[in-house]
């Protein structure tokens, strides 16, 4: 699209804010804070964020509150004279040495989680994840099961410029798939992400990360589920044009349905797709131009 | 002290109207042309902001193609960066630090009319790419391979853009490096130089460093695309992620040379509103070169989930946290220097004590940034946003602001009207918030950065950003109407426009005149 043709839109923003006004509230003025997701290490990240945070938050009550204090207290209309000192080598000294300390005892929690997210060793099952513009595609390792995951119809029609569907009328608009990676709960998972064009990345808040998928390199990652449930992510890398249009969606199943699914998958055969050919050869740079 | 000065009466030969902007060597013009140029570039910048905010006011797509929106998340973030602040501080230096440091001129005269003159240029080429067949560049201002080598016709124009820029922003750094180390009035020994120019000095410095990094970097991507290296692509034997590497190592420090001098700016207007010294200067000389040191041994805090080995994430974690100490020394310092003044709030002063607040709230969420595991979930989403907002808008933005409205008077010989100033002061302060505070909740509870359409539950924090968008876009306007005013008349504005000033550049009259400190004068 031209310039001149999104100026020619913008005139429609009049129509729509009045559209607005009548449209139901189906969002969340209450979803404020990272989710504390379904495993234990995402647990312990919403920790370490909640323990930053309120890190901050006490330093700048702090900082803030003396400002504020002085603002207040040391302005020249309430007649005050003002002081001369420019200088104190003892507060200089407290000041740096505080917070060195506190980062301190910040980064040791940090990186016990860092060294354990790094392991991945110990898994029980391996999916390897690749991006693609603009879906995903997802091999269960020596199960024979692989397919690709696009966002649904129903979205798909509603994202449309001028598509005239409500988004709020879509069942989980932009954030639901045709086929969903069915993992099982309780189980140490390994995922390896790649990339089949462009960086993409593959983000479960859920499950506490997000992972690059980069085209030639293989990124290793684990989760273990704790609870069934249907968790739902994106893509967090710009990847081109309809990088807002794919979305993960995880269902996590009690280990014996997962069984059940996973046979029944291989038996149909359904789902197996041409296309994801599971070929982590990279494209060629003549592929990467021609488009 | 007493300068000499000279008035334009002796200059009946010098050529007039367009010609004498295109030919100038004077710092003061100079000055005045990169600030409008760059008061242009954000209002251009600024309106693709809006374009932005308005597809995300709802969900739903309803004002542009993705395609074209990604062009707007490129082109706002290039022309913001290297159109709106970074031409803004070489402005101020072009301005100010002859006046602060008690020179004639800059030292490089007919560099510093190249190196200007080379940004319109420039952002002609850039801006233009936008109508080019394929549309401008789409892949971010960070400009990652693979994605950035899909651009159109507009991909050589980008780099030509981006080299020609990066060779206007080196020649600037030199020529405020050769004046401040060759040019001091005789007595103005290093530690008694304001902090404008101490931390002008240290930028320029980051700036010879990294341009060249990023030039090497579009160069390597350029030859990727049209000479058949395979410097980014794995298939080749490169690898994506080296070009990050490269791109960060200039990245990060290119953001402290966004911010840098900034810190000069609010060092200069808080002591004068408090009527008291600046607290702690030496330390905050010592906090300005320690950040930017450690400023090369950051950057890749920006790629936590790129996949590097365990103890890559670890240094770059520790040493992305330590950096948050001298950031809080200047904090620190600057509440000291408030501490027992006697404090006046005229708007320099408003936009000054606005800086402190909401940068800092900046600087926390880069604390929290740093914390690596968090950061992968953090990462790229618009709890970014909302970080690089509040230290770049609230900041830099706020600072640059603030300069303005301190040196006005000096510049136009008028005083801005205070009542405007105030206006827009509350506005902007007011709207800012409304714009960026929503978008650490959006980027928390999972809404990615870079996205033209959203799912439903993010709705309610979005159309509050966007109005505080559009709030904040028109509150600026404001400003524009300001400054012409106090250009085309006002009270007139003492030599020292402010009570409690100090520093050489109120020595001269104001407006200064055309040339100043033909003489230098003693500094003792
Ligand atoms: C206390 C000091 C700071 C710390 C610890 C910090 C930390 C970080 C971290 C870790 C990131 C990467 C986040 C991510 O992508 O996941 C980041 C992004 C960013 N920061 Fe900061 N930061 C600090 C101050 C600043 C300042 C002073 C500026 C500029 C004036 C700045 C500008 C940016 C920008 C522009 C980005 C995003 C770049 C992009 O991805 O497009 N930061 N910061
Ligand atoms: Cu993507
Ligand atoms: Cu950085």
């Amino acid at each position: 699209m031209t310039a001149a043709t999104a100026m020619k839109r913008a005139g429609q923003l009049t129509a729509l804010a009045a559209a607005l006004i009548t449209a139901p509230a189906s969002a969340d003025f209450g979803l404020l804070n990272m989710t504390q997701g379904v495993t234990e290490s995402s647990r312990e990240i919403y920790g370490l964020h909640m323990t930053i945070f309120m890190i901050t938050v006490v330093i700048g009550v702090g900082v803030f509150g003396a400002m504020f204090y002085s603002i207040f207290r040391h302005r020249k209309s309430r007649g005050v004279t003002p002081s001369k000192f420019h200088h104190s080598t003892t507060m200089e000294i407290v000041w740096t040495v505080i917070p060195l300390v506190i980062l301190v005892a910040m980064a040791v929690p940090a990186t016990r989680v860092l060294i354990d997210l790094d392991d991945t060793s110990g898994s029980e099952m391996t999916v390897k994840v690749t991006g693609y513009q603009w879906f995903w595609g997802y091999e269960y390792r020596g199960e024979d099961v692989q397919f690709l995951s696009r966002l649904s119809t129903d979205s798909d029609r509603a994202r449309r410029l001028d598509s005239g569907i409500k988004p709020a009328s879509v069942d989980n608009y932009l954030q639901n798939v045709d086929q969903r990676l069915v993992l099982p709960v309780d189980t140490r998972i390994r995922f390896q992400i790649t990339g089949a064009d462009v960086i993409h990345s593959w983000w479960m808040p859920d499950l506490g990360w997000k992972k690059d998928a980069i085209p030639g390199y293989v990124n290793e990652m684990w989760t273990e589920i704790e609870e069934p449930g249907v968790y739902r992510g994106r893509c967090a890398e710009l990847c081109g044009r309809d990088h807002g249009f794919m979305p993960i969606v995880v269902e996590a199943l009690p280990k014996a349905e997962f069984e059940t699914w996973l046979a029944n998958r291989q038996a149909s055969g359904e789902g197996m797709t041409a296309d994801a050919d599971a070929d982590t050869t990279p494209e060629t740079d003549g592929e990467l131009a021609a488009r | 002290m007493t300068a000499t000065t000279y008035n334009d009466a002796s200059h009946e030969g010098e050529p007039t109207g367009f010609t004498r902007w295109l030919v100038t060597t004077n710092h003061k013009d100079i000055g005045s042309m990169y600030l409008l140029f760059s008061l242009a570039m954000f209002l251009v910048g600024g309106a693709m902001a809006l374009v932005i905010r308005a597809e995300l006011f709802q969900p739903g797509l309803q004002l542009v193609d993705p395609y074209f929106f990604n062009q707007m998340t490129t082109m706002h973030a290039l022309v913001m960066i290297f159109g709106a602040v970074m031409p803004a501080f070489t402005g101020l230096a072009n301005w100010m630090i002859p006046l602060m440091v008690g020179a004639p001129d800059m030292a490089l005269p007919r560099m510093n009319n190249w190196s200007f003159w080379l940004l319109p240029f420039g952002f002609a080429v850039l801006l233009s790419t936008l109508f080019m067949p394929g549309g401008g560049p789409a892949g971010g201002w960070t400009m990652y391979p693979p994605l950035m080598l899909q651009t159109g016709t507009a991909f050589p124009f980008v780099i030509f853009a981006i080299h020609v820029l990066g060779i206007s922003s080196i020649m600037g750094s030199i020529n405020v490096i050769a004046t401040i180390l060759n040019m001091r009035a005789p007595g103005m020994s290093l530690m008694k130089m304001p902090l404008f120019v101490w931390t002008w000095l240290i930028t320029a410095y980051l700036m010879i460093a990294v341009m060249p990094v990023l030039a090497g970097a579009v160069t390597m991507l350029l030859t990727d695309q049209y000479f058949g290296t395979t410097f980014f692509s794995a298939a080749g034997g490169g690898d994506p992620v080296l070009y990050q590497h490269i791109f960060w190592f200039f990245g990060h420090p290119e953001v402290y040379i966004l911010i840098l001098p900034a810190f000069g700016i609010i060092s200069t207007i808080i002591p004068t509103f408090a009527r008291k010294p600046l607290f702690g200067y030496s330390s905050m000389v010592y906090a300005t070169a320690s950040i930017a040191f450690l400023s090369f041994i950051v950057w890749a805090h920006h790629m936590f989930t790129v996949g590097m080995p365990l103890a890559g994430e670890l240094f770059f974690m520790y040493s992305t946290m330590l950096i948050a100490v001298p950031t809080g020394v200047k904090v620190f310092n600057w509440v000291s220097t408030m501490w027992r003044g006697a404090m006046t709030f005229e708007t320099p002063m408003l936009f000054a004590l606005a800086f402190v607040f909401l940068f800092t709230i900046g600087g926390f969420s880069g604390l929290m940034l740093a914390i690596a595991p968090a950061d992968f979930q953090y990462h790229d989403t618009y709890f970014v946003v909302a970080h690089f907002h509040y230290v770049l808008v609230t900041g830099a933005v706020f600072a640059i602001l603030a300069a303005a409205y301190y040196w006005m008077p000096k510049w136009t010989g008028h005083m801005y009207s205070e009542r405007l100033g105030q206006w827009h002061f509350w506005l902007s302060v007011v709207f800012v918030n409304v714009l960026f505070f929503p978008q650490h909740f959006l980027g928390l509870a999972g809404m990615p950065r870079r996205i033209p359409d959203y799912s439903v539950q993010f709705a309610d924090w979005n159309m509050v950003s966007s109005i505080g968008g559009f709030g904040f876009g028109f509150a600026q306007l404001l400003f524009v109407y300001l400054l012409y005013k106090c250009i085309r008349g006002g009270q007139q504005a003492e030599a020292k426009a402010w009570e409690g000033a100090d520093g050489l550049e109120w020595d001269v009259p104001s407006p200064a005149p055309h040339h100043t400190f033909e003489t230098p004068p003693v500094v003792r």
